[in-house]
């Protein structure tokens, strides 16, 4: 059933409340992975902590252990549930073995997970879900119990990626002239259509290029570290002055290294990761088109059988066939099915409308904070380089009098 | 690569023209350096060679009166010397000493200046204006000699009735400007090709045994069949161009008659090819079976000046290698042996040496590269979001869509920025550490001297013994002669031929020792001399990588520090 109650103003964990105690709040944090189970089944558990005063919640404060999967659960069955919504997107669920549980990945994937969870809180309708509330209370094996359960009714990922591909296909169809669609037409929906297939194109490849200068931040790491050690041994082989200047030379070449071997981790966390969001945000947006085209199509498709159904049924009334009330208990029920089609078709539709506001204005406010993150993290390197280097200078000075 | 990278050569090139900082600067008195006059003796290069140490300081920056303490007004060029091509970081308007070296020559003040286009305004306290302080044609030396290679051209071998068609081969204009005296004239230009080139090293080598030579370029006949044509030659015309100012920068061999012949006899080069092998070719297939039959006199004086060769050397080389043989199993040692020790640790030293800079060369191409990817890759994100920006731009419905743009366009173009800084850091980088490039060829140079030296003490060895060998059958034929009464008359002959032969050999032995000696100090003059040039190469390369480095990281930084201020209202902790 979805929910259809007015929107509470309910502030999460980014906004401070204006006053704790009156003012509802609703505040998540993701934290503490730990590592459990061996070998291939081996997975990282999570410290899911709730602190909220609303009723439906027990209590102030409630601490659940989560894995990947059980976020997986609520993101599949918000989807189900709040159609037309742009559901919060999960971080990928794979990863090179070896990279999987190293401490970067795991914080990354926590950070990520936080986000997912405080984004959920912070939405007007889906804070409202009794499956968010299944989520951050329920007792493990309650979890897993709903998990196992949920996983087989529900769409999965593949049947989502199935479903693009469906609108993706119907949409070139429609512009080789395949065949007719059951699509909506109006321009203002098809200009959104091709700008969020768009900008996934570009956001991709900035994404790509981001990540790549995320390695070149290492690959000048290491080599300034290798340059500095062959300096330093170059520097053995001289006498002074030379080879005391080759020796700081060589140290600070080092020690610039280990600055930009952080600040490649910096970037790919505040800048890199910002933009992978921002794309699966989009991806996420591309299965709620996909979703309101199902919705479209169905309602399409049940008006013209109430349509036919109800000239059957005039013809027959004319006739004053037997088959008449049969023929009635069928077009109500049609009917009833159509409206309902329509209805759900139409939150979706309006649904989508406000959500695009908030994506949109969501996104300048997450890209400002990354590209703010990275320009005061380039600056940071930037003068610190300038500094270690420049501290070289004095000692320079000094050798050429030697 | 993109066009640009092209520029970015061609500018590494001119601008290695350029880079000719060169500043002295003592307590106050102006060097006056007696030129290393043209006498060719040996004998005076290490007075010369005094005289130029004595005089000869390393640089002491002086702090001018404004803020900036790297800038320093420059004084004047020190006379008579090269100065490194390296630059030092010039556009940072440093000032350093240009320790005379194997490097280029002077430029002329009139070149273009630095290619690092648009100084950013306020930023850098290395300011990029062209005050650049060397520049000032006031400062340039009263001396200077300056040679370009250029304009390649394909030319017909004369007709040779053994090969059929004619050969091409390719010649070079080589133009030389420069107000040395020895010099008939100020500006003038030959052609010549690279057979040329191997004469002259040849002919040097001969003539300037001990010394460090540098190393010409390779004959690489393998790369002209594998590379296409053109890129070849530009090649061979860029190392040409390299070795022939390193030759005009060394003291002494600037002033040799081989190379001042080089540079100005016009048409074909008035060198004989080595005096050993292709021009006595005849001579030495005549004379050779005599030699091999041990006879035909000792071993001229003449000839012991020059290690053995091919051709008429045979014989000599047979007995020094026999002397060689003997000298490794620890034979009768004669007793130029002493400071052998002294000179082997020197070897090994030089050794290692080379290795680390071998190996420090590595990693500094290692880091060039790292440094360019960095500004490539930094260069390509900004593109896309620039693009994206665009996007957003003809797309936007919403305001927040516009704001996001505009912060976008912000990031973008500072990215770009960013990534041209680290364009030209890289290339600046580049001409700083090519000065251990350049050192990986001055000690093959080390190498050749070391060389001369081992086989002037073999050519004495392998005389010393033979001395002792005909001295010893002198001894045994007086002695058998004695015993018949009346003499011996053929073996009196054969004694008095042999005493000939001694006296000969003696003469030789002589000049051998003689030039034995003479190479091991020009040797040493050379290595003192390179070990103060590579002190101060090294100290000006470390000091010019520094200021670089520096400059371009404070450029660098306002240009975040800037898009951060713009994005500051973003600025609390994403969560």
């Amino acid at each position: 059933m979805e929910s259809t109650e007015q929107p509470r103003n309910i502030s999460g964990s980014m906004q401070s409340p204006r006053s704790p105690s009156s003012h509802p709040y609703l505040s998540v944090s993701v934290t503490d992975p730990v590592k459990l189970g061996n070998g291939v089944q081996a997975y990282i558990s999570y410290r899911v902590i709730t602190k909220t005063n609303l009723p439906e919640y027990q209590g102030p404060e409630k601490i659940v252990i989560r894995r990947y999967s059980d976020f997986v659960w609520l993101r599949d069955r918000l989807f189900e549930k709040y159609k037309g919504i742009f559901i919060p997107p999960l971080p990928e669920k794979s990863a090179v073995e070896k990279f999987r549980f190293s401490a970067e990945f795991i914080e990354m994937r926590r950070a990520a997970l936080d986000i997912f969870v405080n984004r959920i809180a912070l939405h007007p309708e889906l804070q409202q879900s009794e499956d968010l509330r299944t989520f951050l209370q329920a007792d493990e094996e309650t979890m897993d119990r709903f998990r196992f359960q949920e996983t087989s009714i529900f769409k999965k990922p593949a049947d989502l990626m199935q479903m693009f591909r469906d609108v993706q296909s119907k949409v070139s169809d429609a512009v080789l002239g395949k065949e007719k669609p059951v699509e909506e037409t109006t321009a203002d929906y098809e200009k959104l259509k091709h700008y969020i297939f768009e900008l996934e194109n570009h956001l991709t490849e900035a994404q790509k290029h981001a990540y790549r200068l995320v390695k070149r931040h290492r690959e000048l790491g290491q080599s300034l570290l290798d340059f500095g050690k062959a300096v330093k041994l170059l520097g053995a082989c001289e006498g002074e002055p030379t080879g005391k200047a080759f020796s700081d030379l060589g140290t600070k070449s080092e020690l610039l290294s280990i600055k930009l071997q952080k600040e490649a981790q910096q970037v790919l966390m505040n800048f890199e990761e910002p933009l992978k969001d921002y794309v699966r945000y989009v991806q996420s947006i591309k299965a709620t088109i996909a979703e309101r085209g199902t919705a479209f199509k169905q309602h399409c498709e049940l008006s013209e059988t109430t349509k036919l159904k109800e000239i059957n049924l005039d013809k027959l009334m004319l006739t004053r066939s037997a088959k008449v009330g049969e023929a009635e208990i069928e077009y109500r029920e049609i009917k009833a099915e159509s409206e309902e089609a329509t209805r759900r078709f139409e939150r979706i539709v309006k649904r989508m409308e406000d959500e695009i506001v908030r994506f949109q204005e969501q996104k300048t406010e997450e890209m400002g904070v990354a590209f703010h993150q990275f320009a005061k993290g380039q600056a940071r390197l930037a003068n610190s380089v300038a500094d270690a280097w420049r501290s070289l200078l004095p000692k320079l000075e000094a050798s050429y009098s030697v | 690569m993109m066009g640009s990278e092209n520029d970015d050569e061609s500018h590494l090139h001119s601008s290695k023209e350029e880079m000719e900082n060169l500043f002295l600067r003592e307590d106050g008195d102006p060097l006056t350096i007696n030129h290393v006059n043209g006498d060719k003796s040996n004998s005076n290069y290490r007075s010369a060679m005094s005289t130029l140490s004595d005089s000869r300081h390393p640089s002491i920056v002086v702090t001018p009166a404004d803020s900036d303490p790297l800038f320093a007004p420059p004084s004047y060029y020190r006379e008579s010397r090269s100065p490194r091509s390296k630059p030092n970081g010039g556009d940072r308007g440093s000032s350093y000493l240009e320790p005379p070296s194997y490097a280029d020559v002077i430029f002329s003040p009139f070149d273009d200046i630095s290619e690092i286009n648009g100084s950013e305004d306020g930023g850098s306290r290395h300011s990029q204006s062209s005050d650049s302080l060397s520049r000032s044609p006031s400062s340039l030396s009263s001396d200077y000699i300056k040679i370009t290679v250029s304009n390649p051209q394909k030319e017909q071998e004369a007709t040779n009735s053994m090969i059929p068609g004619g050969s091409t081969y390719i010649t070079y204009q080589i133009t030389t400007r420069t107000n040395l005296s020895e010099y008939g004239g100020s500006d003038f230009s030959v052609r010549r090709r690279f057979r040329d080139i191997v004469t002259l090293a040849d002919r040097l080598a001969e003539s300037y045994r001990g010394f460090c030579i540098p190393p010409r370029p390779d004959k690489s006949v393998v790369e002209s069949q594998v590379m296409q044509k053109q890129e070849f030659v530009e090649q061979r015309r860029v190392a040409l161009e390299k070795y022939l100012r390193r030759l005009v920068a060394h003291p002494v061999i600037r002033n040799s008659d081989e190379l001042k012949v080089f540079l100005q006899a016009q048409g074909k080069l008035p060198l004989a090819t080595s005096t050993y092998v292709a021009s006595r070719m005849l001579d030495g297939a005549v004379k050779l079976p005599k030699q091999l039959f041990g006879e035909g006199g000792g071993a001229s004086s003449v000839e012991v000046v020059q290690p053995a060769r091919g051709g008429r050397d045979f014989l000599r080389l047979f007995k020094e290698l026999r002397q060689s043989v003997s000298n490794d199993w620890g034979g009768s040692k004669p007793p130029v042996v002493e400071e052998d020790k002294e000179f082997l640790e020197k070897k090994e030293k030089m050794y290692d040496l080379e290795q680390q800079i071998i190996n420090a060369s590595q990693q500094a191409e290692s880091l060039v590269k790292a440094q360019q990817d960095m500004g490539e890759t930094m260069g390509e994100m900004g593109l896309a979001f620039i693009k994206l920006t665009k996007f957003e731009n003809e797309e936007a419905v919403f305001n927040s869509q516009r704001a996001r743009a505009n912060d976008m366009k912000n990031f973008a173009t500072s990215a770009v920025k960013a990534s041209r800084f680290y364009r030209e850091l890289n290339s600046q980088t580049v001409k700083h550490l090519d000065t251990l490039h350049d050192y990986l060829g001055l000690m093959m140079a080390v190498q050749g001297a070391f060389a001369d030296r081992s086989s002037a003490l073999l050519t004495v060895q392998t005389l010393l013994s033979e001395l002792s060998s005909l001295g010893a059958r002198a001894e045994k034929l007086e002695a058998a002669s004695s015993k018949v009464f009346g003499g011996d008359k053929s073996r009196i002959k054969k004694i008095e031929e042999l005493k000939e032969t001694i006296k000969v050999t003696e003469d030789s032995k002589n000049v051998a020792i003689r030039e034995y000696e003479q190479i091991k100090e020009n040797n040493w003059c050379e290595v003192e001399r390179l070990d103060r040039e590579r002190r101060a190469d090294f100290l000006n390369m470390m000091k010019g990588f520094v200021v670089n480095q520096v400059g371009y990281a404070e450029k660098i930084a306002n240009v975040w520090t800037k898009v951060a201020e713009e994005t500051s209202q973003y600025g609390r902790e994403s969560s």
